[in-house]
């Protein structure tokens, strides 16, 4: 029962720190229709920006954290507009392979400034020590992660479905030229929303750097990771995303906890039965 | 890709006889040439055509049917884990190994085509890297029959033809995969222009007009996934046979990912591309790796975005361009 329990939470936490990273790259294929594999690579950018601060400058951990968030968006902002803009309308096999094209230039550029070590990004004394719910202590940076997620997925259903934004973003999505007709500036839309995406990558890489480590090929290493479990979840949907990370997050943990030695095979086994089974995703939306 | 494509489609039936045979007879005057002036490198060059064996079978699947896959190598490893086994355990007939693995391949092919075609687009995508990583998992895990993740090793391949062995120097394995690759190559530029290449042709530009025509797609499709698993399977299985070692790295991501790279940069759609594709990737790789890893991926990564940005019919469509616009120019300055 003891094991039951902690796998349960370990997973619940790992899920979570998925979920802040995958929501973006959800948001960048299900909204935008473009499939962003260099999303995992600005996850890692964020990652190396917080353990630079953190670590190496002694800046602090929630200051690392907004670090990492403001400088990545700086970086990702004119990667939108010179690159990214222009692939917008094109197939999926060319924004995989201009994507994949933009990662592997990240992970050469970083190990050619930061060096090929591993990254760490040292926790402040309250959220290291476990904290008693009552049941159960739990790791306090694994209740942050959760709270994060959760705050992540509610901040980020009201933006898209309750104000201004959200609805602007439905129309440039829905209809594009019609949107542009009635005075909508799509290209701002879609940069902002590029920003926000990118941003979450950033917060989810620095969150969720005990789970997903900081190393040098963090970028590919966890890229098709993180394009299983949007397409299982159903690119655009939150809810989906959500359930995707929960999913596969406990089938990850409960694997290695109980069968270590089979690495990834249930994980993947449950990826091809979830997909041939729905193939939309789990709350996909029909085209 | 598709307003690409269009031309290249009309004008197939243009390319004469001779035209073919010039290529053929360029492939082997190309390959002869890398054993005369590389016989330090030949077990590199071995390699590097059961690479473009595979960046073949993958060409067939995305050039010429429309699926993008990032899972070829689950068929390309299926085809060296079968050819290796087989001669671990006293098959070494070297001819009997590349069918073996060609069979190992197709079966590979069956099953993977009979899942990724049940979706379409992302999820399909998403489906052949599920592919690809199952099987890695399973041959890192089923040790006490493809060695784990310390690989099959000790093979010993009878001598070709009973008179010239696998030795230290490749000459053999070099010969015979050049050999393999001619015939593969010849089998399947005829296949891409019967009917049924031309079929699957047709699905990808126009699916819907395809099966208003009476053809259902799934078949078709399916048995292009077979062939497409033989190639890779006996490419697999000349990598077995030259190198005589099976790791766990011939199933794997990274492989099905380089894989796609090569024929996007040589060009999808076109079988001379697949093969202009892997030469060029591999032997820029075999110099800027040795250097330092992370140049090469930068260097790959500028090259990608580069293609995608300037030239997405890749070096061959982009060479084709050239062509046309050199032989052009002096007739529209004659009378």
């Amino acid at each position: 029962m003891q094991t039951a329990l902690s796998i349960a939470l370990d997973a619940f936490a790992y899920g979570m720190a998925l979920f802040i990273i995958c929501i973006g790259l959800s948001l960048t294929m299900g909204l935008m229709r473009l499939v962003n594999l260099a999303h995992g690579a600005f996850a890692m950018i964020g990652g190396y920006i917080a353990s630079y601060a953190a670590r190496d400058l002694g800046l602090g951990y929630g200051f690392g954290i907004a670090l990492a968030v403001a400088g990545t968006v700086l970086i990702a902002v004119p990667l939108e507009r010179l690159l990214f803009r222009r692939i917008y309308d094109r197939s999926e096999l060319s924004q995989v392979l201009m994507t994949i094209g933009i990662t592997f230039c990240v992970i050469g550029i970083t190990n050619y400034f930061f060096g090929p070590t591993l990254k760490t990004i040292p926790l402040p004394a309250d959220l290291a020590r476990p904290i008693d719910l009552g049941f159960r202590s739990i790791a306090g940076h694994r209740l942050f992660v959760i709270a994060s997620g959760l705050a992540v997925a509610g901040g980020l259903w009201f933006l898209i479905e309750r104000t201004g934004f959200g609805i602007k973003l439905r129309a440039a999505v829905e209809n594009a030229p019609m949107s542009r007709a009635l005075g909508v500036r799509t290209e701002l839309i879609y940069a902002a929303s590029f920003a926000l995406a990118v941003a979450l990558a950033a917060f989810g890489g620095a969150v969720g750097a005990e789970f997903l480590p900081i190393e040098p090929y963090y970028a590919l290493r966890y890229m098709v990771t993180f394009l299983v479990v949007v397409s299982v979840g159903g690119a655009g949907s939150i809810p989906g995303a959500l359930a995707a990370c929960l999913l596969l997050g406990a089938i990850d943990v409960t694997g290695r906890y109980l069968m270590p030695d089979f690495g990834n095979f249930f994980f993947y086994l449950a990826v091809i039965l979830v997909v041939c089974a729905f193939p939309r995703g789990l709350m996909g939306r029909a085209r | 890709m598709a307003q690409a494509s269009a031309p290249m489609a009309a004008a197939t039936p243009a390319h004469g006889l001779g035209r073919d045979l010039a290529g053929l007879a360029l492939i082997l005057a190309a390959g002869l040439a890398g054993y005369w002036l590389f016989p330090d490198n030949l077990s590199f060059l071995t390699r590097l055509i059961s690479i473009a064996l595979l960046v073949l079978s993958l060409d067939l699947i995305v050039g010429y049917c429309g699926i993008a896959s990032l899972g070829q190598a689950a068929l390309y490893g299926a085809g060296a884990y079968a050819a290796g086994i087989a001669c671990l355990n006293g098959v070494t007939e070297p001819f009997l190994l590349v069918l073996i693995g060609a069979g190992a391949g197709a079966v590979t092919g069956l099953l993977a085509g009979a899942i990724m075609l049940r979706a379409h687009g992302l999820p399909q995508l998403v489906l052949s890297i599920a592919i690809v990583q199952l099987l890695h998992e399973a041959a890192n895990k089923a040790a006490w029959l493809t060695g784990g993740s310390d690989g099959l090793a000790g093979m010993a391949p009878a001598p070709l033809f009973g008179l010239f062995a696998f030795d230290l120097w490749g000459r053999a394995a070099y010969l015979f995969g050049l050999g393999l690759l001619v015939v593969v190559f010849v089998a399947l530029k005829l296949l891409v222009r019967s009917p049924f290449g031309m079929v699957c042709r047709g699905l990808k530009e126009d699916p819907l007009r395809v099966s208003a025509l009476g053809i259902s797609a799934f078949p078709v499709l399916l048995r292009m996934f077979v062939i497409s698993g033989a190639v890779a399977g006996m490419g697999g299985a000349l990598g077995a046979i030259s190198t005589q070692v099976v790791g766990l790295d011939s199933v794997s991501f990274e492989l099905s990912a380089n894989a796609l790279v090569m024929l996007v940069l040589g060009g999808l759609g076109n079988l001379y591309g697949a093969l202009i594709g892997t030469v060029v990737f591999m032997a820029v790789e075999h110099v800027v790796a040795a250097i330092d890893p992370f140049h090469w991926m930068t260097l790959v990564g500028a090259l990608l975005v580069a293609i995608v940005l300037f030239a997405p019919r890749g070096l061959s469509g982009t060479l084709d361009e050239a062509a046309r616009i050199l032989t052009r120019r002096p007739r529209r300055a004659g009378p």
